[in-house]
């Protein structure tokens, strides 16, 4: 054990976190302010998500983190490390094992269930910012649902790209009334997140937390003759031949060879694992 | 005839100052009002007052709406008066970047207010833009490009559509041909003339230029350190003058 309290944060702190957490799922997709507090890591690494974590975590709980739906990189490996030292709890890759999924920028491929809560991490949690930067005046569009200015960015979109080109942090509305930033997961998963899990959002440099019961009514904004699509790249996993997955990109070389990976290294090992064989799956092993 | 706005002895004050008091009058359906003053008489208050962007001291600001007859705007609720702002009101400003979202294409800037009241079909929002940009003399091919990319009269005109796309009935104006060199002051005020009368608009028009009342208000309202000093039809106060302060505005235009 460590000489940390359970989870890092004080027990006061996690119950003003609780507390904005509850209110949050009481009023779904509503951005509650809480008393961000500093954490051992810098604004931008998941300060935000990492609170909403430490407060919802229990010493029974197994934590699952994901940076871009890896496993394996910087954030996830820290975060991850972060909360096997300061709350000992059982950590996991494997996205069915876990409790308590803290995420970077993706939702798991796998679907969720009720006895999950999944964390995101959140580096601007106000839809409108870019559109009207006065926090007066966005709070109040929120309060009056004042919502024509979100459609004139997509608007602007279809004109000058002739489709929507927004392709990540998506605009959806919350429960048919609160017009929400998804963080900034690609468009791809913005339907995903009618789930039946638990869903928190944290910012911390921005001190909201706001939260998406499990089987709410979540959907992406769009025009009734440029409706919303659910895109990735049209391309099989080159390692697990996955067809539904959202897909990166990687550079193989100066050539101009490249391969299309499944982003959630999870799924895609467990369906290397089931024997699937992508593309590149011979020279990879 | 139920008229379309009345205005009962309505009051701004800054602190111990006064920035317009005891205005009352009534406007009807079709009818343009022109309010003239110098700088600092109290007409942007007026204005402002009127159309909800500064919340009065006293006095009713009643609005014939079209669902429940004449109502206070002063005392409805926020998002009820904001509503009244997007549909049935217009607010013309006297700068064109106060009323336009610079970073916003024409045509996005004209779709804004029909997006806004709930219409979320692009094919259509931008059919009605293209056919705006046309009413105000701005080529259809400029639809994507963005207001600061335009000239100041044309600014002022993509203003103008983006008010009056959805259709309302009352359009307040500040200044609109204020900064604007002559010839194209003329062309604006030919187009606002025609719009007016083409939808039957009631307008009420803040202005310094006695030449523009002339030509746009049938009724004309003379203010002067906060309150109203003469008001009449706009050829007969412009004609024969009654008031001191009123003869000193007419007799102080310079004739070309």
């Amino acid at each position: 054990m460590s000489d940390y309290n359970f989870a890092y944060l004080d027990e006061q702190t996690k119950r003003m976190i609780r507390r904005a957490i509850l209110k949050g799922l009481a009023v779904p997709g509503y951005q509650v302010p809480f008393a961000s507090r500093e954490m051992p890591m810098p604004y931008g690494w998941g300060t935000g998500g990492v609170q909403v974590s430490a407060a919802t975590l229990t010493p029974e709980d197994t934590l699952k983190v994901i940076d871009q739906g890896a496993d394996d990189t910087t954030n996830a490996v820290s975060i991850r490390k972060f909360f096997e030292n300061t709350a000992g709890v059982a950590t996991t890759e494997e996205t069915e094992k876990a409790s308590v999924i803290q995420t970077r920028h993706r939702i798991p491929e796998a679907e969720l269930s009720e006895d999950q809560i999944l964390v995101y991490q959140v580096p601007i949690p106000e839809p409108l910012r870019f559109l009207e930067p006065r926090e007066t005046e966005t709070r109040k569009m929120h309060a009056l649902q004042e919502y024509g200015l979100m459609h004139v960015k997509l608007y602007e979109d279809i004109s000058q790209h002739g489709a929507i080109a927004t392709s990540y942090a998506y605009p959806v509305k919350v429960a048919g009334r609160y017009v929400t930033d998804p963080s900034p997961i690609p468009k791809f998963d913005n339907p995903k997140m009618n789930m039946a899990a638990i869903q928190l959002f944290g910012a911390g440099r921005e001190q909201r937390i706001y939260a998406v019961p499990p089987y709410t009514e979540v959907v992406s904004l769009d025009f009734e003759d440029f409706p919303f699509e659910a895109s990735k790249a049209d391309h099989p996993c080159d390692l697990c031949a996955a067809e539904d997955s959202y897909l990166d990109e990687v550079i193989l070389d100066d050539a101009g060879n490249r391969m299309f990976v499944c982003s959630d290294t999870d799924y895609c090992r467990s369906r290397r694992d089931a024997g699937h064989m992508g593309r590149l799956s011979e020279e990879a092993a | 005839m139920t008229p379309l706005l009345q205005v009962k002895n309505l009051a701004k004050m800054y602190g111990a100052r006064i920035g317009c008091t005891d205005v009352s009058f009534d406007l009807y359906p079709g009818e343009v009002m022109g309010i003239v003053g110098e700088s600092g008489s109290g007409k942007s208050t007026l204005l402002n007052s009127m159309a909800g962007h500064l919340t009065p001291d006293r006095g009713e600001v009643i609005f014939d709406t079209r669902a429940d007859g004449p109502v206070d705007t002063v005392t409805m609720s926020e998002p009820a008066r904001r509503m009244l702002g997007r549909t049935d009101w217009a607010f013309v400003h006297q700068h064109a970047r106060d009323g336009l979202r610079m970073s916003v294409s024409a045509g996005g800037n004209i779709g804004e207010r029909l997006m806004a009241v709930g219409d979320r079909n692009y094919g259509n929002i931008r059919a009605r833009a293209a056919d705006w940009l046309g009413r105000v003399e701005i080529a259809e091919s400029r639809i994507d490009d963005r207001p600061s990319a335009f000239s100041g009269g044309m600014q002022q005109r993509l203003q103008i559509a983006r008010n009056l796309v959805t259709g309302p009935r009352l359009v307040f104006m500040d200044e609109p041909t204020g900064g604007l060199d002559v010839s194209v002051q003329a062309r604006l005020l030919d187009l606002l003339r025609n719009l007016v009368r083409e939808m039957g608009l009631s307008a009420i028009i803040v202005t310094h230029d006695l030449a523009v009342v002339r030509l746009l208000a049938d009724r004309l309202m003379v203010m002067k350190d906060g309150r109203v000093v003469e008001t009449g039809l706009t050829d007969q106060v412009l004609d024969d003058p009654q008031h001191a302060y009123t003869q000193l505005l007419v007799s102080s235009v310079l004739q070309v």
